[in-house]
């Protein structure tokens, strides 16, 4: 149990997707205006982060990995550079059934998440997670566990920035910074304040 | 942009459009290798090639690409050929496809290739769209180099890997700042690149959300 919670608060904090990785700077930067519409995107990350992760670590260890067809007589088959391929295509065959099924049953987290759900497919965070899972070798449950963390830790720093840029709109920014440039800068700041958690471990 | 010439599709990315600084698009996976300038080569080469060949073979079959899974489409273009790239560079140079991780693959969603293929290749012929893409991928791969100069010069004294100022630890003169080793510098650096090419080209600049009025009344003393 111990394990898993070091790795959750290591992906939240130490680790996060966005301020120490990149990782999804695109929407990270455009949708980060108004802070009800970072709050829809973080969940929907956090909610596809959760399922994708998994779902890729299951068909990696059974499928793709050296050896892993063993119990179909094909020992030596090695399916591993098929990897990118099939993470990409469960991402976007997850994100499309999840919006067809909140579409029947949730209605109202599906107009939530709107626009959102779609936009994700191409979003390097939940590509990037499952990449990593598979480079650091993570089993079943570390997985579920690292994807949610992950989903956490990115939506937390998309909701602080926008709480920081609906404040810094009133303030005065020389006028070649204003917009993309001012925002760099504070994410910046914010990357230096996370890096303030490195070396913490349970 | 139909009747856009060939030198313009080509040219136009790279300062007046530039893909990062203006368009917000692929800043994701490339901020994080440039921390040395020949990992950088490596990485903004495989980012050209995948974006111009993309963006070819989108062209190529957009009249018998179905709207509705055009998106699926390029999708699989685009993975197949970051999955060429991805092996290519583990054949032929190991060591700096180490160095680079994760980060090949998520050449896939980097909304540049995305981006272009859907906004200039679905509605262009194949040559002026692997024009684009080049362009776009110049565009990027400049701005990347850049951030990459300085993160390498100031951080460790060294360029490509030759020491240029020898650094104290190794009995040099040059104090190397760490800061520009860390994730953070990265930001600062394209923030203020981007201030200066809008001091440059003013027309850049982004509207005001909010403009602050002048005093009306005067002061109370």
């Amino acid at each position: 149990m111990e394990h898993y919670i070091s790795l959750i608060l290591k992906a939240v904090f130490v680790e996060n997707m966005a301020l120490a990785f990149f990782l999804g700077m695109c929407t990270f930067l455009a949708i980060s205006k108004k802070i009800e519409a970072a709050s829809g995107l973080g969940i929907a990350v956090v909610v596809v982060l959760t399922i994708t992760v998994p779902v890729n670590n299951l068909i990696y260890n059974n499928i793709l990995r050296e050896g892993a067809l063993d119990w179909a007589g094909l020992a030596e088959v090695d399916l591993s550079f098929l990897g990118l391929l099939t993470y990409i295509g469960v991402i976007a065959a997850l994100v499309q059934i999840m919006e067809m099924v909140l579409d029947k049953f949730i209605p109202a987290l599906y107009a939530a998440l709107g626009v959102f759900l779609p936009l994700i497919t191409v979003n390097c965070a939940i590509l990037g997670a499952s990449l990593f899972m598979v480079e650091r070798d993570y089993t079943f449950g570390e997985s579920l566990v690292y994807g949610f963390g992950a989903g956490v830790g990115w939506a937390l720093a998309i909701l602080a920035l926008a709480g920081i840029r609906e404040k810094l709109k009133y303030s005065d920014v020389p006028e070649g910074l204003r917009g993309l440039g001012i925002t760099f800068i504070t994410v910046g700041l914010m990357s230096l304040g996370f890096m303030s958690f490195s070396g913490i471990s349970l | 942009m139909a009747d856009a010439s060939a030198k313009q599709v080509l040219f136009e990315p790279i300062i007046n459009n530039n893909p990062i600084a203006l368009q917000i698009l692929g800043i994701c996976s490339a901020l994080a290798v440039t921390t040395s300038m020949s990992v950088t080569l490596v990485m903004a080469a495989s980012v050209i090639a995948v974006t111009a060949f993309s963006n070819l073979a989108v062209s190529l079959v957009r009249t018998q690409i179905p709207n509705s899974i055009r998106i699926i489409v390029q999708m699989t273009i685009i993975a197949s050929l970051v999955i060429v790239v991805d092996q290519l560079l583990k054949a032929y140079a190991y060591e700096i496809s180490k160095q680079l991780s994760v980060f090949v693959g998520l050449i896939i969603t980097n909304c540049i290739v995305m981006g272009r293929a859907e906004g200039f290749a679905m509605k262009n012929g194949p040559w002026l769209s692997f024009l684009d893409g080049i362009g776009n991928g110049l565009g990027y791969s400049v701005l990347l180099l850049v951030v990459a100069f300085f993160r390498e010069l100031l951080g460790s004294g060294s360029l490509m890997g030759f020491t240029l100022m020898p650094v104290v630890n190794e009995g040099g003169w040059y104090v190397p700042n760490g800061l520009l080793l860390l994730p953070p510098s990265a930001f600062f650096i394209i923030g203020l690149i981007i201030w200066g090419l809008r001091a440059w080209k003013p027309e850049q600049v982004e509207a005001a959300d909010y403009k602050m009025s002048r005093h009306k009344t005067k002061e109370a003393f």
